[in-house]
């Protein structure tokens, strides 16, 4: 039974991962570029969450009300400003500047946060902690629960967004070629901010989830840039859903390996990945169209 | 040089691979490396401390502008060989290998570590190559943070060296050091001034089309990887033969990659020169602000993201579009011979 709920809130985890994964993948099925300031971002939004919930007191799914909007301000200015000027230097210039611009995100995080470990789990009272017990050793957490909700309804309404809008139709062109894209009426670097946007906004949601779930740090962003990269590949760039397979075969791998004993834990998730990467399906990931 | 508004009638052509410039540039480095061998005779031990470390991220750098500048592999993960070759070390020495033998042993390693492992990351591309690496270096940690005897979280000290005087301990650890950096920049020239030099950098401008071209993209990439697998896994070894003391945190930290970006990036990718420039200047930049902490962080990213965008070519590309000076001859220039109508009129290709 306790294997069982091993799995069970693996895949409640995985709903976590799932959330940090689509941005990233959603930026790398338009721009074709892997965003390694994800992670940081991500956490840049806990730390806005949990500064307006502890200055104004209020709850920090209110807060967010408030962050997520800056956050989608700040993506599509990271877009125009710097990100687009990357793009224009090749292919390697992204990664590169993002890199940088992580490295300058987690120090000032350190800075003004200090390095102290923080949670936004005791503020939202017993949601972070209560559960429905099935059994005696299997129990489903309210916050899974959620967590697993809203991963599902972001993927799908990305979905939805991606296929039946005319953004998301601008996206998809884009994709696939942004010149010609540009011929039609459909200007690449317009698209390109509002995918920014929304990328980082939805890593904002993953980070005060992420919170809520467990601790973060100012130094907590590559690990969750990790994660989501991995659940990423073992979901294998195909679809939005195959992202949300992907986040729940890592959470579970993670859940199990804390079963067998805790330093596993992060390790399984490792080697899952890696022995998907080896597989003859691996050969495959880098020429996979993503989901545009 | 002179411009002249009628076409130069076509004269005969010939490739030139090297120039007065590079002919002295490469004396002149040559015999700074041979000096350099003397310098523990002269300088005082925390000198020579100060440039094994110098020394040991001129290696890094260069490997790492082999893998990006050459073959369009950004790794974020060298670590792994940086960590796996001091851990090498430590392992080998726990079985009564004499330490500096395990540091060669431990980066011979560390190069079939990256054999095995291109296999696997060599299948990713762009900027699913960087995290890939990036993963197999936590995967590592991991690994070697569960291992007690290897001194586990806490880290493990160096033993073996305790027979030898400081001074002595840090000449040979300098010796060694610089023996590597001679090794690999050697290696590395020959590499670039051989005809797979021009194969790589054609990988570098566009893998398709240089595959197009009959350019065998993977044994090329995978000759770079473990290339740059050795080199990273003796610069750790090296490391810990320089300090005598590691933590898993830090070896396997990716702070290794924010250094060795900074100094490609700073230095100017793509080139042999480059490197060496930018390994001197973050060696500076970090003598006098590495105690700032998260500010000497903040400064090195951020300088590194404006080298990106405004200077993609680094400050050597500023020198070298200047002047025109090529220290090394790895390239190929293409000079009509001189006739009686024209005179000499050097062109680069």
């Amino acid at each position: 039974m306790s294997w069982i709920n091993a799995v069970v809130q693996g895949l409640f985890l995985g709903g976590l991962y799932a959330l940090f994964a689509c941005g990233l993948s959603l930026m790398f099925g338009v721009m074709r570029i892997i965003n390694l300031a994800h992670g940081d971002l991500a956490v840049l939004g806990a730390f806005g969450v949990w500064w307006v919930s502890s200055e104004t007191g209020i709850s920090p799914f209110l807060a967010l009300l408030v962050v997520l909007p800056v956050m989608l301000a700040l993506g599509y200015a990271l877009q125009r400003t710097v990100l687009a000027r990357s793009l224009r230097g090749g292919e390697l210039t992204p990664l590169l500047t993002t890199f940088g611009l992580a490295i300058v995100l987690q120090n000032a995080l350190l800075q003004i946060f200090s390095p102290d470990v923080r949670s936004l789990g005791p503020s939202v009272g017993s949601l972070a902690t209560g559960s429905w017990r099935l059994a005696d050793q299997l129990s489903i957490p309210y916050l899974g629960v959620l967590i697993l909700a809203v991963a599902v309804t972001v993927l799908g309404g990305l979905q939805f967004v991606l296929r039946r809008t005319g953004f998301g139709r601008e996206m998809r062109a884009t994709a696939q070629d942004p010149d010609t894209a540009a011929l039609v009426g459909v200007p690449a670097a317009s698209v390109y901010a509002r995918a920014t946007a929304i990328a980082v906004a939805v890593a904002a949601l993953a980070g005060t989830f992420l919170a809520i779930h467990s601790t973060f740090d100012a130094s907590s962003g590559p690990t969750q840039l990790i994660f989501a990269f991995e659940a990423v590949v073992i979901g294998g760039l195909g679809s939005l859903w195959g992202t949300l397979a992907g986040g729940v075969v890592l959470g579970i791998a993670q859940t199990i390996g804390a079963h067998i004993d805790p330093q596993y834990s992060i390790l399984a998730g490792h080697l899952v990945f890696l022995v998907i990467l080896a597989s003859p399906r691996g050969r495959f990931i880098a020429l996979r169209r993503a989901h545009a | 040089m002179t411009t002249t508004t009628a076409p130069a009638p076509p004269g005969p052509w010939s490739v030139q691979r090297s120039s007065l410039a590079s002919r002295i540039g490469s004396g002149s480095l040559l015999a700074l490396a041979v000096a350099l061998f003397a310098v523990p005779q002269i300088l005082s031990a925390n000198i020579v401390q100060q440039l094994t470390s110098l020394l040991i991220f001129l290696v890094l750098a260069v490997m790492w502008n082999a893998l990006a500048g050459y073959a369009g592999l950004v790794s974020v993960g060298q670590q792994t060989f940086i960590g796996f070759g001091a851990y090498g070390t430590i392992l080998l020495t726990q079985h009564g290998i004499q330490p500096y033998l395990a540091v060669v042993l431990a980066s011979l390693a560390s190069a079939v570590l990256a054999a095995a492992l291109s296999l696997v990351v060599l299948r990713l591309r762009g900027g699913q190559f960087a995290v890939g690496t990036w993963v197999v270096a936590e995967a590592l940690a991991l690994f070697v943070m569960l291992d007690q005897s290897l001194g586990g979280g806490t880290g493990v000290s160096l033993q073996g060296l305790s027979g030898y005087a400081p001074e002595v301990r840090r000449a040979f650890t300098y010796w060694l050091t610089l023996a590597f950096a001679v090794l690999l920049l050697v290696a590395l020239f020959l590499l670039l001034r051989h005809r797979t030099g021009a194969a790589l950098q054609a990988i570098r401008d566009d893998e398709d089309a240089a595959a197009s071209l009959g350019v065998r993209v993977r044994p090329l990439k995978f000759m770079l990887f473990v290339l740059a697998g050795f080199g990273c896994g003796a610069a750790g070894a090296l490391t810990l033969a320089n300090t005598l003391f590691i933590q898993p945190q830090s070896i396997f930290g990716v702070q290794w990659s924010a250094y060795m970006i900074f100094m490609v990036l700073v230095g100017g990718i793509g080139t042999f020169e480059g490197p060496i420039l930018g390994a001197i200047l973050f060696f500076t930049v970090q003598y006098f602000f590495a105690d700032q902490g998260a500010w000497y962080l903040i400064g090195l990213g951020l300088t590194a993201v404006a080298f990106a965008l405004f200077l993609p070519r680094g400050l050597w590309s500023l020198l070298h579009d200047r002047i025109h000076v090529q220290l090394l001859p790895v390239g190929y220039h293409l000079r009509r011979q001189p006739t009686a109508a024209t005179g000499a009129n050097p062109r680069e290709t």
